[in-house]
């Protein structure tokens, strides 16, 4: 049973790890503020989530600790997104138009 | 279990080594960021990250009180100060600027010195350093006996150093006078101009699901200081950043309507008061000054009566004092754009 939940967290590690990373790349990577916005809050909502569901999975009878970490992870799917839309929406308001294809702006 | 803490070992390198290793490396990356930018709005957040980096720093230490409140004050409330500082200044460094060369020449002859003063000290975690050596040993090995708090930072805070805990206090008051003396002179408050943020139905509806909880999460800190991380100074920060995300979205006038200005003056000073008064009740029951053991019969219960309300007399002094500077300085912003 142990070696089970071990595998499944891992993998959730794995997972989130790699969303961070993707995220970060492309943060920088990306050639317009909404796109980096995009990755970014990738990074913040299902790269951190997941992580923190393996820390749930590893928290084992600690019920405390379980529960401290789902608040958590209620705060950050809360917070992150709402972040994230507040950020994209001052954007707008201080005159930032989202980069578009040649082809959109020819039609 | 995975096995990932302390016990392990990649290539003989301890893993608290590395997770150190990373965290000084981001910290020199942000500080040097911090000195190169010349966008005041960037710098401000990048102060936050170093906050927030130095808070993981301590929590690696183990010492999770001082993270808990460098994030929260560091990280949280100084850097929403200075945002609302930058929004009267400007967000741009005054290009006229001073001597570099002598600045350098100083900054590298005091890092000099410093490098100089660490072939003195004694190695990093040795347990002969003189500050282990000192009184460190009676607090961990007395201060359940004598205090009978779980929490040793608690006891040693507000019991064994109560009179510098109130000091620290008296400080927060007095930066909380300096600023209404400074900006917040005139009785007339104008209407706020700067439009509330209501209209944005998902910050609305989010930050009425978010505010609750983070009163009833200071409140938490507040009293369960005595057994885990916590106490009065975070509790009244994270109390105040709950009023300030409430006034930045529902708007400067709603908040003020709800939270009376002169019934928040009043309770900055009453905390220290507060504070002091238990100071004084000692002094009266024929001990020294701040010894809580005067408080009741069973000198274990004096102490744990004095800690809660010397606890509450700092969260009530920094939370009103945190919620009069932001105020303070939002409203300044309506003046300046009223005189335009």
């Amino acid at each position: 049973m142990m070696i089970v939940v071990d595998v499944v967290s891992w993998v959730f590690i794995v997972l989130g790890t790699f969303l961070c990373f993707s995220g970060s790349v492309g943060l920088f990577r990306f050639p317009d503020f909404f796109t980096r916005l995009h990755a970014a809050s990738v990074t913040d909502t299902l790269g951190s989530g997941l992580i923190l569901v393996a820390l749930v999975l590893q928290a084992g009878s600690e019920w405390l600790v379980t529960m401290k970490l789902l608040f958590i992870l209620a705060f950050i799917f809360l917070t992150s997104p709402t972040s994230g839309h507040a950020l994209a929406k001052a954007a707008i308001h201080a005159g930032q138009k989202p980069k578009t294809s040649d082809a959109n702006e020819a039609s | 279990m995975l096995n990932v803490g302390s016990h392990c070992a990649i290539g003989g390198l301890n893993i608290d080594f590395l997770i150190n290793i990373v965290l000084l490396g981001f910290l020199v990356c942000t500080a040097l960021a911090i000195v190169f930018t010349k966008n005041l709005l960037a710098s401000a957040m990048l102060t936050g990250i170093y906050s927030l980096l130095t808070a993981g720093f301590f929590v690696v230490m183990d010492a999770v009180d001082v993270a808990f409140t460098e994030a929260s004050v560091g990280a949280g409330i100084a850097t929403i100060l200075m945002l609302s500082t930058l929004k009267l200044t400007g967000f741009d460094e005054d290009p006229a600027r001073h001597n570099v060369k002598a600045g350098l020449l100083a900054v590298c002859g005091v890092g000099v010195l410093l490098l100089y003063g660490i072939v003195d000290m004694p190695v990093f975690g040795s347990p002969t350093a003189p500050v282990h050596m000192h009184v460190a040993p009676h607090y961990i090995y007395q201060s359940m006996a004598e205090i009978g708090m779980p929490n040793i930072v608690t006891s040693v805070l507000a019991s064994y150093r109560g009179y510098d805990t109130f000091g620290e206090t008296v400080v927060v008051f007095t930066a909380g006078i300096g600023v209404l003396a400074l900006l917040g002179a005139s009785n007339h408050v104008p209407q706020s101009r700067v439009a509330p943020m209501s209209q944005h139905i998902i910050l609305r509806v989010v930050s009425k699901v978010l505010i609750p909880p983070i009163f009833l999460f200071a409140l938490y800190v507040q009293f369960h200081g005595d057994y885990g991380p916590g106490g009065g100074f975070q509790a009244g920060v994270i109390f105040a950043a709950a009023i300030i995300l409430y006034s930045m979205i529902f708007g400067l006038d709603t908040a003020r309507s709800v939270i009376s200005q002169p019934l928040i003056r009043l309770l900055s000073a009453f905390g220290v008061m507060l504070y002091g008064c238990v100071g004084i009740v000692s002094l009266l029951n024929g001990h020294n000054f701040l010894d809580y053991s005067a408080l009741a019969h069973d000198p274990l219960h004096g102490q744990h009566y004095g800690i809660l309300l010397v606890e509450l007399g700092v969260g009530i002094t920094v939370a009103s004092v945190m919620i009069l500077i932001f105020f303070n300085f939002a409203s300044r912003v309506d003046m300046v754009q009223e005189e335009q």
